[in-house]
């Protein structure tokens, strides 16, 4: 699925939920479904510097795409981070460097793209976009 | 005698608002206080009547400036019961107040000298130290906290010795509300010839320091803490020590005399006021201190203690949720965590309620590091909060439990 698809599925997907409290339910159920990381993956150096909450990312290249796993030990940053993977996961570097994440907005978690909101979601994206740009660079060798 | 809160309410606009569609439940005053119309009437009437630059105008709107500025001193002298006015110095907060002391001190220490934190203090009260020990060689010790959140003073004795020259210890705790016990340290660390440094930031909105019934060397407060504005702040030191210091910031305003050969300085408390001072907060700053004595710290007190009390015990009911920092002697502020749930997703729920708490580290990472924990959900109480407000965050807390387990 494209970026733009995902996102589009997202938008519609918490579109059903009338208030914040389904919104944010629904999202800590997002952030419970992501796939566990490897526990080696752990490690400090991929922790997203930024965030109240650890959150850990890592991100490989197959068949040159971007696969991201990450975790986190606020169920809520799991949960945003989860959101992220669905619409990054799977895309080549060069679509992931361009893309554009009008959604966040329209999901309705506005509030934490903040720069003063301690969980880092503008911290992550950068991360998994600087992911992306070291392949993309990794690809054109 | 009786506060009453409904009035009191009345003089803070902000808690009128609403936040996400609920009505504001302010629990985060021991970031800072909000602030009553007495102190914002203050700044809009000095920037609408008045606002000149102080001390060398010969004009009235210069005089009128700066005999509000003094006049804001002596307030602060008197609520503090200081005994010259020129011995408390305007600072941009306790930070700063903290930093001027320990870049004074860097002349005066060697690597044979030690000084000693507490181990509970706020980031700003420990940084600026390190960096000192790392300017001069000295050793930087630490007083250790126990389990309840209280200071060991067995290990306090047993570090204290002739060659610790200064103690800097916090007078209430920000991220967990104990008092500490302050006179006994200062008892103690005279007896052995050691200075002693009081940061009064968390202090000063809930009681009422009489710095000289103290005989402490240096005591350092924000404005803003004690509904003040932000970006003023004060350093009380004793006039032996203020003139032992050197400046700490060179400009106008501090000097006597100015040639390229020499440049004498100005007396206290000018010495260590370079530049223009931020005098609307200066003026604010006693607005705030006359609204405070109006009320009167000992009523306000006496209702802390009665909201911590409640809370302490409302929330304890709650399943799985832990306090730090049981001690007997502490402040209206509670940090907890629930069971098995970051501190950060109960304040995300929390503020969706309109409740704002503080979460995380509060600036004081070793105490997390001491109970190992990655940090804690905090509700600090004012005396314009209520025991509703309180019912409400024991439901929002019950709430985020649920959606979160």
């Amino acid at each position: 699925m494209s970026i733009k698809e995902s996102q589009e599925e997202l938008i519609e997907e918490f579109a059903l939920f009338d208030d914040w409290m389904e919104k944010y339910e629904h999202l800590i159920e997002l952030g419970k479904s992501l796939p566990m990381i490897d526990p080696s993956l752990k490690t400090d150096e991929r922790i997203i510097k930024g965030c109240q909450s650890k959150v850990w990312l890592d991100a490989t290249l197959e068949d040159d795409k971007v696969i991201y796993t990450a975790d986190s030990d606020a169920i809520i940053t799991k949960g945003i981070v989860a959101v992220l993977i669905r619409v990054f996961s799977g895309n080549s570097p060069e679509e992931i460097t361009e893309a554009d994440l009008g959604f966040i907005d329209e999901i309705g978690l506005k509030e934490h793209l903040s720069p003063t909101r301690a969980n880092g979601l503008v911290s992550m994206i950068k991360q998994m976009k600087l992911y992306a740009v070291a392949f993309q660079a990794q690809l054109k060798k | 005698m009786a506060l009453n809160v409904t009035q009191i309410r009345e003089d803070f606009p902000i808690l009128k608002r609403q936040v996400n569609g609920k009505p504001l439940v302010y629990l985060d005053n021991a970031a800072t206080s909000q602030k009553p119309k007495q102190v914002i009437d203050c700044i809009v009437d000095y920037y609408s009547r008045y606002n000149a630059n102080i001390h060398r105008g010969v004009h009235t709107l210069s005089q009128e400036a700066t005999d509000a500025y003094e006049s804001a001193r002596k307030k602060i002298q008197k609520h503090f019961n200081i005994e010259k006015s020129h011995e408390i110095i305007f600072t941009s907060g306790a930070t700063q107040s903290i930093n001027l002391v320990a870049n004074g001190f860097s002349s005066f220490l060697n690597g044979s000298d030690e000084v000693m934190v507490s181990a509970m203090e706020h980031h700003s009260n420990i940084v600026p130290w390190q960096m000192l020990c790392e300017r001069t060689g000295a050793i930087l010790k630490v007083i250790p906290m126990k389990e309840d959140g209280t200071l060991d003073m067995k290990a306090f004795d047993e570090k204290l010795s002739e060659k610790t020259k200064l103690v800097f210890v916090n007078h209430i705790s920000n991220a967990l509300g104990t008092i500490n016990p302050i006179e006994e340290i200062i008892d103690k660390a005279h007896n052995s010839g050691a200075a002693v440094l009081v940061d009064g930031a968390q202090a000063c909105s809930h009681l009422k320091p009489d710095l000289q019934a103290l005989d402490v060397d240096f005591y350092v407060t924000s404005a803003h803490k004690l509904c003040g504005p932000t970006g003023v702040g004060m350093l009380y030191g004793k006039e032996e020590w203020l003139e032992k210091l050197p400046p700490y910031q060179g400009g106008g305003e501090m000097i006597a005399e100015v040639t390229f050969e020499k440049t004498t300085y100005a007396d206290l408390p000018h010495k260590f006021e370079a530049g223009t001072p931020n005098i609307v907060g200066g003026i604010a700053f006693g607005a705030a201190i006359d609204y405070l004595d109006n009320i009167g710290l000992d009523n306000i007190a006496e209702y802390e203690a009665e909201l911590l009390e409640y809370a302490t015990t409302e929330l304890l009911k709650i399943d799985g949720l832990k306090i730090y920092g049981t001690g007997s002697d502490k402040t209206s502020v509670i940090s907890f965590n629930l069971e098995g749930i970051h501190p950060y997703d109960v304040g995300t729920i929390l503020d969706k309620l309109g409740i704002a708490v503080r979460t995380g580290h509060h600036c004081a990472q070793p105490i997390m590091d001491f109970y190992k924990i990655p940090g804690t959900v905090r509700a600090s109480f004012a005396f314009y909060n209520t025991m509703e407000e309180i019912d409400l965050l024991v439901e929002g807390i019950k709430k985020a439990q649920v959606m979160l387990s």
